[in-house]
């Protein structure tokens, strides 16, 4: 199927809201996409025509839903290339996620001075759940920085990765502010030489590249539903089941069980056993009607059309004065978003002023203060891309970055 | 009418009494975490009213505009007649519509304020829920 950038557009009914005389681009994806139609409709169909809680009961809508539920962790689970879906465990989000990890692995697997290993451009939510572990056990947390270009330091992460102590690693496999890419392959290989588990925060990289747990050797893969087409409030965290089994439960209550008395409970078995309480299954399944709408357009083309707008975004931004563009140099080397700073227009000014221009940007720290702080900035302006933009949106938004530097610095 | 209006723009460009007062009675720093703006407030109180006021700041149009016509504002106040500004006075001394994404934009003035004056009557500072009833 040739790419069909307005028959995409088509799809999203959100794309043909204006803004007073202007219309919308949506340029924050790296924060949250917006939703096709078919999505919006299976959440839809599913509280018009099948709702009923899962598992239990044997009732026409109670199989039905539980049916389309497990259809869900099945399509999710052939996307990211598990053995079987029951490595798939679906969370709220990304955070979730990893805060499982961190709670159910982390405290069963980390003792006191136990080194965890993060690097300076982690969001928050890869950060956090390991300083609570940091403040409750007191593991150590060793940072890997970057170079000028967003590049991983492999150096700092080989020496780290000497320490007999070291139990994990965990990275983002794109980062949500310079759009660089740790090579992953590599550092599993080295983490897993280690003795040591890798845990890859795919909240990003989800989006923009197809991810294989199998052949990439990935022990936990966490990731948010709402940044690939899908609604808010689905994650999914990807555990080998080995590792899963493992594990003690985290949250405990309904559907997580097997027995219960008054004096003990057995889990339930996998994935189950980290699902307490209703699960949202509108939300999964339209995690899963999203997964499928990328693949029928094809996560290459998808990941062609964001380069292609990538790069230009970046040839017409780097011909403003007085613009830092944070990380790569060659836009070759960034997937989904750009990051950047200008002499005199604070970022929160900027996408005020675009803003009422319906073109939506993002300013702030994009929750990773540590690479803010690394880049010695207090906040920086994002373009993020999606398979809907297109190159005339960037183009009237760098015009608009070039009049907003002229009224606050003019 | 917009939130870049002239005035606004042209205290951002030009502030009014930015630098660094010699012998200040009291001196206070506030920072907006979530967007980085940071401002620091020099106040010379003398008989219970501010005899001069220098200020330092980082940040966007906003916060620095409104710091600036501020410290306009304050020459021969009492403390008692600052630590009794309001958010209503900011608003009305900015006369631009500002909406809730940047109310403390334009509020961290007065949070910096309060508190430096709480801090020269040896008072605790305070949350911004307690100064101008923005939640942090």
């Amino acid at each position: 199927m040739p790419f069909d950038i307005s028959a995409i557009r088509k799809q999203f009914p959100i794309l043909t809201r204006k803004f007073g005389k202007h219309a919308l681009a949506y340029l924050d994806n790296a924060a949250t996409t917006q939703k096709p139609e078919c999505v919006i409709d299976a959440i839809e169909n599913f509280y018009r025509s099948s709702n009923a809680n899962v598992n239990r009961g044997v009732h026409p809508l109670a199989e039905e839903t539980t049916v389309a539920y497990d259809d869900a962790r099945r399509s999710v689970g052939a996307f990211i290339g598990a053995k079987s879906p029951h490595e798939i465990i679906f969370t709220r989000n990304a955070s979730e996620a990893i805060n499982l990890v961190a709670r159910s692995w982390g405290e069963v697997n980390l003792k006191r001075n136990d080194v965890v290993i993060l690097s300076v451009m982690e969001h928050h939510s890869n950060i956090v759940p390991w300083l609570q572990l940091k403040e409750k056990i007191g593991i150590h947390i060793e940072w890997i920085g970057i170079d000028a270009e967003g590049n991983l330091s492999m150096l700092e992460l080989k020496k780290a990765l000497k320490r007999t102590s070291v139990k994990l690693v965990s990275l983002t496999g794109l980062s949500n502010v310079l759009g660089t890419r740790p090579p992953l392959e590599e550092i599993i290989k080295l983490t897993h030489a280690a003795g040591a588990k890798i845990l890859i925060d795919a909240a990003q990289l989800i989006a923009h590249a197809l991810v294989n747990v199998q052949s990439m050797d990935i022990d936990f893969l966490a990731f948010s539903g709402h940044k690939i087409y899908a609604p808010m409030g689905i994650g999914v965290l990807y555990g080998k089941s080995e590792l899963l089994r493992s594990m003690p439960p985290f949250l405990g209550g309904g559907d997580m069980i097997q027995n219960v008395t008054q004096e003990e409970f057995t889990s339930a078995e996998l994935p189950r056993k980290f699902e307490a309480g209703t699960p949202s299954v509108a939300d999964a399944i339209g995690l899963q009607t999203a997964i499928e709408w990328m693949n029928a357009i094809g996560m290459k083309e998808i990941a062609h059309h964001e380069e292609t707008l990538i790069k230009h975004t970046s040839q017409l931004l780097s011909r403003i004065k007085g613009i830092r563009i944070l990380g790569p140099s060659d836009p070759k080397n960034r997937l989904g978003c750009l990051s950047f700073v200008i002499d005199g227009v604070h970022p929160h000014d900027l996408t005020d002023i675009l803003g009422k221009q319906g073109i939506c940007l993002r300013a702030g720290h994009h929750c990773t203060q540590p690479l803010h702080r690394h880049f010695q900035i207090p906040a920086s302006t994002r373009l993020s891309v999606a398979v809907y933009n297109t190159k005339e949106e960037i183009e009237m938004c760098v015009a608009s970055i070039e009049k907003a530097q002229k009224l606050l610095n003019g | 009418m917009d939130l870049y209006a002239e005035n606004v723009l042209d205290h951002y460009k030009h502030p009014r009494n930015a630098g660094v007062l010699k012998k200040a009675t009291v001196t206070h720093r506030e920072e907006n975490l979530s967007c980085g703006d940071d401002l620091t407030i020099e106040l010379r109180i003398t008989d219970g009213k501010i005899a001069d006021i220098r200020w330092q700041g980082t940040g966007c149009a906003i916060s620095q505009a409104a710091m600036s016509m501020l410290s306009e504002e304050l020459a021969g106040k009492t403390t008692d007649q600052t630590a009794a500004l309001t958010p209503d006075d900011i608003r009305r001394m900015l006369g631009v519509p500002v909406g809730p994404r940047r109310i403390k934009c334009a509020l961290l003035c007065l949070h910096t304020l309060k508190n430096a004056i709480r801090k020269w009557q040896k008072k605790p500072v305070q949350d911004w829920i307690q100064t101008v009833e923005v939640e942090n």
